[in-house]
């Protein structure tokens, strides 16, 4: 509606009919989900269901409200294209967006009694107020952590079927508007991204501060092996991120002024890397424990805690910004009289805020005591915001009515950057699984941490490899019905020729018939 | 001139493991599984940027092209072609031939406290204790050296042996130990920690331990039976002050 550029619409359209199929098999895995709990955990979901019936009625309910605006949304597209219609079609798709995001922060709330219960005595029993059980400790960072991953996970599912069209096009014209597809959805993908680290770290200090030992569990004991996994695939998904930006230089003709950074951006962003998945309890061979004369490492320890943790994350999302910035500028000059000020002003607040980040780091991670270890981590968040907020603001002034280098090459993309926007997926999905289970898992034994417990014979936390395992063959099922529902949109838009129309010779004979005349002529 | 792309892609795969090896020759080694696992990414981030433009990537993967396809390269692609596998199954023979060296183990060293403990006849809330004696730093420095001083009595008496009079963790028995005792100097260990859970620690030792991450095999003594409730807290107070750490507090 703001731009009235026609490629939103049909972009929107289009994956809301990829939507469409997946609305359908989230509901019917989600009833899977549901009949297996009740069957498997019948005392556990009374609990649950004597706790929160209200609320699942409410879910029902908005269910209902949620598959209405859906289906009003998609079929009502065409008949509410323009003027004040369009309008109310677009408040119908933010209606289905408000609705799906109640439904989620109902599920939340379950999920998050689990861990940190609420509106219940020691025993487990009710104490007769349903909004403290709703909203219980950690209710409120795991809807804000899910709200913007949803966010960044929305992005990549649609780059990633971006990516397929693209490989699969068969003319320019789709290739370029599957390329532009592409760059819209990664954009969302890291734009959401960005932030998503700090709702993580709100979340995970959120855990510690309720339970010291689910904190622990959680980074530095059992399961402290699989956050080294995630870190790993967090550092792909920056990769990832950057690798398609740069890629993207080459729709630019104006591009070879800023590729000579990319090595030195890369360079930055692969050192953050390594500090941030080096582990602090290292695997040893007996002959390295023997030299080292421990399980810590004197160099590399410390790299192994939180503030060197928070010092690489928050210089990798900044030189992913500036990856950003020299994207955007990459075909445009400037014509604005303080042009080279700002460039000034802009490398002055990004030198500023990585010296600042890394003194926080420094100083207070090693050289200071008690609290500020951790505290550390807001001013440095602080100074990353501040990175991407000014530089953004100053970057959208100074390139106001800038001059094209040449002409913008949407489609001139190599075929090896789609792969990375199946990467960015891939990486989302496999995260997201096994941050799940950990999330999960952290209760140990029990249903409903401190108040439930898990007394089934065969109830185990499995080990790290074999969870990694679960999760991994979950991603290949989950990105197998993923493909599956991009296949099935295009198949919704093929049409069969009438062959018997085309070739009438083929027709068999019919005596009753009278001889039929082609309506095309096919030569 | 101009050194060729997959040459500089090999001379920069080259530094990159030169500089993870680097440490270990000065008897500092960084482990052969970290060094695999930044070796995957310093490659990865290589090739990324080297195919980051279409022009690199042509350059860098010409040459590999022209091995494969063109004809007057064939003894050149024979004989790369022989190398490779062989140098995969030198790597491969190496990683699972048998050996006599203990199998490497994956182990959690930071374990999760209770939220509660049953120690000399009372019981003390994890997620809140504080040692009753810190509060004196300020109140009265006099005092608290003194019982800084006691709390080295404390330790040279039980727990150096293991633990180092350094407090390095280089005491006469730690060799004899697997997993070796902890070290407190440095700034990623005790500093890292509130004094309750050192308290818990110290009071229950290795079969305290949760029972997850299993086995710990962990020799530390069940201290809360052969010291006092006063002792293990003047030791907790020594070994930060040794050490110059200060206990991480809880957020207010």
């Amino acid at each position: 509606m703001a731009t009235k550029d026609e490629r939103y619409d049909k972009m929107a359209y289009e994956f809301i009919k990829v939507s469409i199929t997946a609305y359908s098999i989230t509901a019917i895995i989600g009833g899977l989900l549901a009949f297996s709990l009740f069957m498997f955990y019948p005392d556990f979901m009374k609990y649950m269901t004597r706790l929160f019936g209200p609320t699942m009625l409410a879910y029902a309910l908005i269910f209902f409200a949620e598959s209405a605006s859906l289906y009003i949304y998609y079929y009502g597209w065409h008949a509410m294209h323009y003027g004040f219609l369009k309008w109310v079609h677009l408040t119908i798709g933010l209606v289905l967006n408000a609705v799906g995001t109640m439904l989620m922060f109902l599920a939340n709330s379950w999920v998050t009694f689990m861990l940190s219960p609420g509106g219940v005595d020691a025993a487990g029993a009710f104490q007769g107020d349903i909004w403290k059980v709703i909203h219980n400790f950690l209710w409120n960072p795991i809807n804000l952590h899910r709200f913007v991953a949803n966010i960044a996970y929305g992005g990549s599912i649609v780059g990633a079927y971006a990516a397929y069209r693209f490989l699969s096009a068969r003319n320019e014209t789709e290739k370029a508007h599957y390329d532009w597809m592409g760059y819209t959805a990664n954009l969302i993908a890291i734009g959401a991204l960005l932030p998503l680290p700090f709702a993580g770290y709100w979340l995970t200090a959120e855990i510690y501060a309720y339970s010291q030992q689910m904190g622990i569990t959680l980074m530095g004991g059992v399961f402290a092996w699989l956050f080294i996994t995630q870190a790993v695939i967090i550092g792909a998904l920056f990769l990832s991120a950057n690798y398609y930006l740069w890629c993207g230089m080459e729709r630019s003709p104006g591009a070879y002024r800023y590729t000579k950074y990319i090595k030195y951006i890369a360079g930055v962003i692969a050192v953050c890397f390594l500090v941030w998945f080096t582990p602090h309890t290292l695997i040893l061979k007996p002959w390295e424990l023997k030299t080292l004369g421990g399980q810590y490492h004197p160099f590399l320890g410390p790299l192994g805690i939180m503030p060197a943790k928070n010092t690489a994350v928050n210089n990798m999302l900044i030189f992913t910004f500036l990856s950003f910035l020299l994207y955007r500028r990459a075909n445009k000059i400037p014509t604005v009289s303080w042009a080279a000020a700002g460039s000034a002003i802009q490398a002055a607040i990004f030198i500023a805020a990585i010296l600042n980040i890394v003194y926080l780091g420094v100083y207070y991670g090693y050289f200071t005591n008690t609290v500020y270890k951790v505290a550390s981590s807001v001013p440095q968040v602080a100074s990353t915001l501040t990175v991407i907020i000014s530089c953004m603001v100053i970057d959208v002034l100074m390139f106001k009515g800038a001059k094209d280098v040449g002409e913008f090459r949407w489609g001139k993309m190599p075929q090896r950057s789609q792969y990375a926007l199946f990467l960015l997926a891939v990486s989302f999905t496999w995260l997201m699984g096994l941050m799940g289970f950990i999330r999960s898992a952290i209760r140990q034994h029990w249903h409903v941490y401190t108040v439930m417990r898990d007394n089934s014979l065969d109830a185990f936390t499995p080990t790290i490899g074999y969870a990694a395992k679960v999760v991994s063959i979950a991603t290949v099922i989950f990105m197998a019905i993923v493909i599956f529902i991009f296949w099935l949109s295009q198949l919704s838009a093929k049409k069969q020729e009438d062959k018997s129309k085309l070739h009438p010779e083929v027709i068999p004979y019919e005596p009753a018939a009278k001889p039929l005349k082609p309506e095309t002529e096919t030569e | 001139m101009k050194i060729p792309k997959l040459l500089q892609f090999a001379v920069l795969v080259l530094i990159a493991y030169g500089i993870f090896k680097a440490p270990g020759w000065f008897g500092v080694p960084i482990p052969g599984s970290l060094i695999m696992m930044y070796m995957f990414f310093a490659v990865v981030t290589i090739l990324l940027v080297m195919t980051s433009t279409e022009k690199s990537a042509q350059e860098l993967f010409t040459p590999i092209k022209a091995l494969v396809d063109d004809p007057s390269k064939a003894m050149t692609r024979n004989v790369v072609f022989a190398v490779i596998p062989i140098i995969g199954a030198v790597i491969v023979f190496n990683q699972v031939k048998p050996s006599f060296e203990a199998p490497v183990e994956l182990r959690a060293t930071h374990p999760a406290p209770p939220s509660t403990l049953r120690a000399f006849n009372k019981s003390f809330n994890i997620g809140t204790l504080e040692n009753p004696m810190r509060k004196l730093a300020k109140e009265d420095p006099a005092k608290f050296k003194e019982l800084v001083k006691e709390g080295g009595v404390v330790y040279y008496r039980n727990c150096f042996y293991c633990h180092g009079d350094k407090l390095d963790s280089k005491g006469h028995f730690a060799q004899g130990f697997n997993p070796l005792p902890l070290p407190f100097q440095g700034k990623d260990t005790i500093a890292q920690l509130q004094e309750s859970f050192v308290f818990w620690r110290i009071s229950t030792g290795g079969p305290g331990l949760p029972k997850e991450s299993t086995p710990w095999l962990s020799s530390m003594p069940i201290w809360k039976d052969l010291l006092t409730e006063d002792e293990i807290w003047k030791a907790i107070l020594f070994i930060y002050d040794y050490t110059g750490n200060v206990p991480r507090s809880w957020e207010k």
